[in-house]
């Protein structure tokens, strides 16, 4: 297992990954408490897991498949209901593209 | 009779038979919230108009059902086409279900009339309700303290008599640990026993709803309507659902050749310097109930136990990092108010500063964790050795229930804390749920049932003891703890509010 010592640039990377935008108090805190917990996690390490089947599921299911029948879904304004913003049967994003980028 | 004062079943049967009808029962119940949520904070949304129709509806004659009448309360998790489900977030403060959880759609089926819902730790991350994002509920039994979590608004309302029933779901302690600090039967049943369609997810292979209740027989019922094959969830199992499911006076299947129920006790809980004395009372207590009646015990080995605190802070926060991606200000929930940059970074910035705004800071804290645990180059070392952990945890108990009908234990290790007491150390409050996410790992069921109280600044604080079952043996574990509340009927006793 990795050196728990977690940095604030592995905890500004994870923020961008998850997209979520952190204070640099947060950051501060994050790192602190994030080395804690990983600190903690080390625990895992004593064990001998050499061989052992991963379990990622307590069934052990794989593909479930039903049968291929139309169904009704949900309707177009239903889905839209609790759009932030919306534009007729869109949802609303800010622009995306720069000027020039064409689309 | 006071419809308040009673049980589910007693209070269905007294509706059914019109000693009360389903309108004046659900109007006292209405008129307890009215009382006391200003001190409990239990419900989050009420739905009093909706239920007072539901409630005539039933009068009439127009629903019927096993639950006709009968006020209910469920988690601001669970989906409904009703009111707001907000998860106790800021981030769905105003979010309405296009339709209704599947378990809680069976309840209504049934007849039952659902009164609201109940406060919860943001996203059912805490074992307090400190995290939510509309105020902490409280402990009715001393209001000073908190009333677990996460579903500790469904048990702070139970424990109140504020509804005759209510639904929890347990990720990994989370209808167990807040059903015993406040006096109350709690099932986490096994995984798959019970749809998730309309739950909101948190981590999808550990997540569980159940019941809470005051006896073994109101959540045996409420198990028996809400379990079963859901072709609206794929995890949902396609096990025979017993007919004799509710009835837990019944004989309980023994091992052929046995004869003796045998209960399990793994030194791995018992620790009397990690208990409270009155955790170590009831569990004794507990014990020689079962001795009395005829059962044989049986130590069994739990040797991992002490790697399911860390093993389940890699698989709940890695699965919560992927489900809560799903909350990017767009779709439905929080939209930041902040202008966002034109070009390429618009969306990026969009969907940062909305989560920022919309998530409380444990839920930022399990999305960060899970994140960096999946990241490239650190996914062997943590999350892939943590599902070997759970593997280890999982066979532990295979080899435990080769030799034992159930296993006897505490729920947690004390009573319930004060408020704010933890509320600055995310790895003390990660600590309540020793005793319970192992049995969240395995995929097994377990229950919590009210085991006696604690003495702490002159207030009665309840503790529990649980009994865990092998999957899909619920009934068998609910008529073995039914042994016991028979016994002990500790679920009388109720609150001075």
């Amino acid at each position: 297992m990795p050196d728990p010592a977690i940095t604030q640039d592995d905890v500004r990377h994870a923020a961008k990954l998850c997209r979520l935008a952190l204070t640099d108090g947060e950051v501060d805190r994050f790192t602190s408490q994030l080395g804690d917990i990983l600190g903690y996690i080390q625990k895992l390490n004593e064990l001998d897991v050499e061989g052992v089947r991963p379990m990622p599921h307590a069934l052990d299911q794989h593909n479930v498949f039903r049968d291929d029948q139309p169904a009704p879904g949900l309707a177009t304004d239903a889905a839209l209901a609790n759009a932030p913003a919306k534009d007729g049967p869109f949802f609303k994003v800010p622009k995306v593209l720069g000027e020039g980028g064409g689309a | 009779m006071d419809p308040t004062q009673t049980t589910l079943i007693d209070l269905r049967n007294a509706i059914a038979s019109k000693q009360v009808s389903a309108e004046e029962a659900t109007r006292a119940y209405l008129d307890r919230i009215d009382t006391h949520n200003d001190a409990l904070n239990a419900f989050r949304d009420r739905m009093t108009d909706y239920a007072l129709k539901r409630a005539r509806a039933v009068d009439t004659g127009e629903v019927t059902g096993r639950l006709a009448g009968v006020p209910i309360a469920i988690k601001d998790c669970m989906c409904h086409t009703e009111g707001t489900t907000a998860c106790s977030s800021k981030m769905l403060e105003h979010y309405r279900s296009p339709f209704t959880a599947t378990a809680v759609q069976r309840l209504e089926d049934e007849g039952a009339v659902i009164l609201g819902k109940t406060n919860m730790d943001e996203f059912a991350m805490g074992s307090s309700t400190e995290n939510s994002a509309f105020g902490v509920s409280r402990n009715p039994w001393d209001l000073d303290r908190v009333p677990g979590g996460s579903s500790g608004g469904t048990t702070s309302a139970m424990a109140a008599d504020l509804a005759a029933a209510a639904l929890g779901s347990d990720t990994g302690g989370s209808i167990r640990q807040p059903a015993a600090i406040t006096g109350l039967v709690g099932l986490k049943p096994t995984y798959g026993r019970i749809s998730r369609w309309g739950l909101v997810a948190f981590a999808s292979s550990l997540d569980q709803i159940g019941p809470v209740t005051h006896t073994l027989a109101d959540a045996a019922l409420l198990t028996q309507i809400m379990c079963g094959k859901d072709p609206l969830d794929s995890t949902s199992a396609d096990v025979p659902v017993e007919s004799d499911l509710h009835d837990v006076d019944g004989e309980i299947d023994l091992a052929p050749g046995g004869g003796k129920l045998r209960i399990g006790i793994a030194s791995q809980y018992l620790d009397e310097s990690a208990n409270h004395p009155a955790v170590t009372a009831a569990f004794n207590e507990a014990l020689a109930v079962y001795k009395q009646q005829g059962a044989e015990v049986v130590e069994v080995d739990l040797p991992h136990t002490e790697y399911g605190i860390p093993c389940y802070y890699i698989v709940a926060t890695a699965e919560a990092s992927s489900n809560l991606a799903r909350y990017d200000g767009v779709h439905y929930g929080h939209r930041t108010g902040e202008p966002t940059p034109n070009g390429a970074n618009a969306i990026q910035h969009l969907m940062s500063q909305s989560r920022a705004e919309g998530f409380g800071s444990e839920v930022k804290r399990r999305i960060m964790l899970g994140t960096y645990a999946l990241s490239s180059g650190y996914y062997d070392a943590y999350y892939n050795r943590a599902l070997k952990t759970r593997r280890l945890i999982a066979r532990d108990f295979d080899t435990a229930f080769e030799q034992c009908d159930a296993i006897l234990c505490p729920t947690t290790t004390g009573p319930a804390f004060k408020i704010g007491d933890k509320a600055d150390d995310p790895l003390a409050m990660y600590m309540n749920d020793i005793y319970t996410v192992t049995t969240n790992l395995a995929g097994i069921a377990g229950v919590s049932v009210p085991g006696g109280f604690a003495e702490e600044d002159g207030k009665r604080l309840p503790v529990g003891v649980q009994l865990i079952g092998k999957a899909f043996d619920e009934k068998r574990l609910l008529r073995i703890a039914r042994r016991y509340e028979r016994e002990t009927e500790l679920w009388k006793h109720r609150p001075a509010l």
